[in-house]
């Protein structure tokens, strides 16, 4: 037991998390108290003991389900060369032979509409069989079977299908339609993650813990690459954005009420030491002022960008208060101020989402055009840059091989007090292709790589 | 270690007993949280509970403390707490008054043993919860509120159980209390509190779970209304709220449905109550448009 948690807690540092050894002790320690029969409890130990962020939890699920399989925690190792060859010659799941896609799909529609919990499994289990197509030692990664699953078992379409349905055997008011989807879309989602279950208990047997711990490991939410994030790691830094963004507001103002030695302020001094016979004894000082930078944010909103463009946005205005003054601006090809999306709408997510329908940013087809949209940013509104002002600009700085206007940007320098450049891409591509962000790079204070929240976040709080 | 020092909380039986023990004092609790607070009394370890607001995460502590017949010592954090309000503090006044009650002034060497014993100590919660004879449940609420330097003054009370005072020595803890801090998550704890503690993150309840919930603590309520509550308020929260509806404002809600005489909830009824569920004007807009695809 003891070897199979230290390989466990290998595999979580691999992933990210930071495990101390105390932390190890602590889970041998846990581990000795629950029935280790009882998986759930088990695995409430463990994350109790080594994962102290909400945050980490999916990473930790995923590496638990993996090491902890229901058959390896059994430990039987000749059970376990059964079964995998059991996955080769007849499917498992306890019936002779698989069903046929048409049975598989009446009993797809009938156990959606029970939304019976034990059915799900053995559900799950017919569809592995009948469409995975798995076989043992293949070096193909779980999404691929996983994939093949859900292709033939078409969940997509299922909702609209039980939608239907519904709507045949009785007429439904919105409100109540919306509840009926939002049931069959959260058991869709059970069905899809026994799917995954079952496909990852699979290949545990079929290839050990250790070798697929690699291959389905899970990074954590701040590490995930911004540009190439699926839909549902989007949606999870989505949830996360929000209260970073408040931390990084408290981490600032704290910052800021705890440096307050000004300079001497011999007024109060003198007015102070009229209690002590006119002797200072004890010096005044005035509160500094708080240096709040103006903030121009230059982005990038083309299509391979956005989605980061759309992150900076929202942190830093989700931080304004920190600047005394923040604006916008959005560009393809052709640019446009966004600085009033944000003043009308409450929330920043709202902002970012309008700004794709409204902003004019294209001019002539549609192509990043980063010397177009400097050159008509520095016509339009260059001379509203001071020397309090600081310039952001996101982007890859992929021109399509126009002129670069890098003019631009050295007037914008010399104007400025600061001019950064975050790229969202990772360091070695820069300068590749039609990347020219090293033109860039000499007219900016700083170049900085971009591609994760946690990069981000350090970014924005060394930047107030 | 705690190496001999007795322990405070009434030990529990299995992880089992600790989930029954919670429902019979109203608190439904999953497996996940009957086993974190079962290993926390094994262990003698801390428990960090941490997750949004409204999830239930002081009411924890209250009932693990109202199963176990413990004492409650709740210790509530706020900037700028500091060691005079969470360890002790020295009663100055009673002291004053003693050097000033005897003019026939003893040495000072008497004097100072004097006015530095127990006698003139104020006790505050953290060692109130640290010398209490009987069981203890010690709970430190919303410690993410104090500041970074704050947190190391609970470091040696949750590791060592003990205090130091310099004038009186270390005083150890006659049982070791069952220790719950809260945090809202508004920052990152420190690294070495983390360490010392379990962790248990409290999210808003699976369906079934809420449903129980409501079942459980609100009077009156008939089955297919708990079921359509904890129905809609999933619903609730997939939608993008900036404060999504906590479990403390499901049953709010629910209690309001029931006085409200509403056996079964329709539109009209939805939104004439959802100013309980959601506090900001946009998101009950936000929420009648997405629901009930109307304009409120």
């Amino acid at each position: 037991m003891l070897e199979l948690l230290s390989g466990f807690i290998g595999e979580l540092r691999s992933a990210g998390l930071p495990v101390s050894l105390t932390e190890h002790l602590d889970a041998a320690q846990a581990v000795h108290h629950v029935p280790l029969e009882d998986r759930d409890a088990l695995k409430a130990a463990l994350g109790a003991t080594l994962v102290k962020s909400g945050a980490h939890w999916p990473a930790f699920e995923t590496a638990f389900e993996v090491y902890f399989s229901p058959h390896v925690a059994k430990g039987d190792a000749t059970e376990d060369t059964e079964k995998s060859s059991h996955v080769a010659a007849t499917p498992a799941g306890g019936g002779p032979a698989p069903m046929s896609a048409a049975e598989l799909a009446a009993m797809l529609l009938r156990v959606m509409r029970q939304g019976d919990r034990t059915l799900v499994a053995a559900l799950a289990r017919a569809a592995v069989d009948r469409y995975a197509g798995m076989e043992p030692g293949r070096p193909v990664g779980g999404t691929y079977y996983l994939y093949r699953t859900l292709r033939n078992l078409d969940l997509e379409g299922l909702l609209e299908r039980l939608l239907d349905e519904a709507h045949r055997e009785q007429e439904l008011t919105v409100f109540e339609e919306r509840l009926l989807a939002d049931e069959y879309r959260a058991r869709i989602a059970a069905l899809r993650g026994a799917i995954e279950a079952e496909i990852r208990r699979r290949l545990v047997a079929d290839r050990g813990a250790q070798a697929l711990a690699k291959s389905v490991r899970r990074s954590l939410p701040e590490d995930v690459d911004v540009m190439h994030a699926s839909r549902e790691e989007l949606a999870a830094l989505q949830r996360m954005l929000h209260p970073l963004s408040r931390k990084l507001a408290v981490r600032l103002g704290r910052k800021r009420r705890h440096r307050r030695r000004g300079p001497l302020d011999f007024r109060a001094t003198v007015r102070r030491s009229l209690s002590t016979g006119g002797v200072p004894v004890e010096p005044r000082f005035r509160h500094p002022a708080p240096s709040k930078p103006e903030i121009f944010v230059i982005a990038d909103v083309s299509g391979s960008v956005a989605s980061f463009a759309r992150f900076t946005l929202q942190l830093v205005y989700a931080i304004s208060t920190q600047f005394s003054k923040v604006r916008s601006f959005v560009f393809v090809d052709g640019i446009d101020e966004v600085t009033h999306v944000f003043d009308d709408a409450d929330d920043p997510s709202v902002a970012v989402r309008r700004i794709t329908a409204e902003a004019d940013v294209v001019w002539l087809d549609g192509h990043s055009d980063y010397g177009h949209a400097l050159e008509e940013f520095d016509r339009r509104w260059g001379e509203e840059i001071t020397s309090r002002a600081t310039v952001l600009v996101l982007g890859d700085a992929r021109n399509n091989y126009h002129a670069s206007g890098a003019r631009v940007l050295e007037e914008l320098r010399r104007k400025a007090r600061h001019v950064y450049w975050l790229n969202p891409e990772p360091r070695q591509y820069w300068g590749s292709g039609d990347s020219i962000v090293d033109e860039y790079a000499v007219h900016c204070d700083g170049v900085v790589e971009c591609r994760t929240l946690r990069q981000l976040e350090r970014f924005v709080s060394d930047l107030v | 270690m705690t190496g001999g020092t007795p322990y405070g909380g009434a030990t529990l039986g299995s992880i089992h007993e600790v989930r029954e023990g919670l429902g019979r004092v109203g608190y439904v609790a999953d497996e996940r949280v009957a086993s974190v607070v079962y290993l926390a009394d094994r262990l003698h370890k801390p428990v960090l509970v941490e997750g949004p607001a409204g999830t239930g995460k002081t009411q924890l502590a209250k009932s693990v403390a109202e199963m176990s017949g413990s004492r409650l010592i709740r210790l509530q954090c706020y900037e700028g707490l500091d060691e005079a309000k969470a360890l002790y503090e020295w009663n100055y006044r009673k002291q004053l008054l003693r050097i000033q009650a005897e003019p026939s002034a003893p040495s000072w060497q008497e004097l100072e043993a004097d006015i530095f014993s127990e006698d003139f100590l104020l006790t505050r919660p953290l060692l109130e919860a640290i010398r209490s004879a009987e069981p203890t449940v010690l709970l430190v609420d919303e410690i993410d509120r104090v500041e970074l330097e704050t947190e190391a003054l609970l470091l040696e009370v949750l590791s060592e159980y003990q205090v130091s005072i310099p004038e009186l020595g270390t005083i150890r803890a006659t049982r070791v209390p069952m220790v719950f801090l809260t945090s809202n998550n508004t920052r990152e704890l420190s690294e070495a509190l983390k360490r010392r503690c379990l962790y248990l993150h409290m999210d808003y309840p699976e369906l079934e779970l809420e449903r129980e919930i409501v079942l459980r603590r609100v009077p009156g309520i008939k089955e297919e209304l708990a079921d359509q509550v904890a129905r809609i308020v999933r619903s609730l929260r997939s939608i993008e709220l900036r404060k999504p509806p906590s479990v403390a404002e499901t049953l709010d809600w629910a209690r309001t449905l029931v006085v409200l005489e509403i056996d079964s909830i329709d539109a009209a009824s939805v939104r004439g109550t959802l100013h309980v569920l959601l506090k900001y004007r946009q998101d009950i807009e936000r929420a009648a448009k997405e629901l009930l695809a109307a304009d409120a």
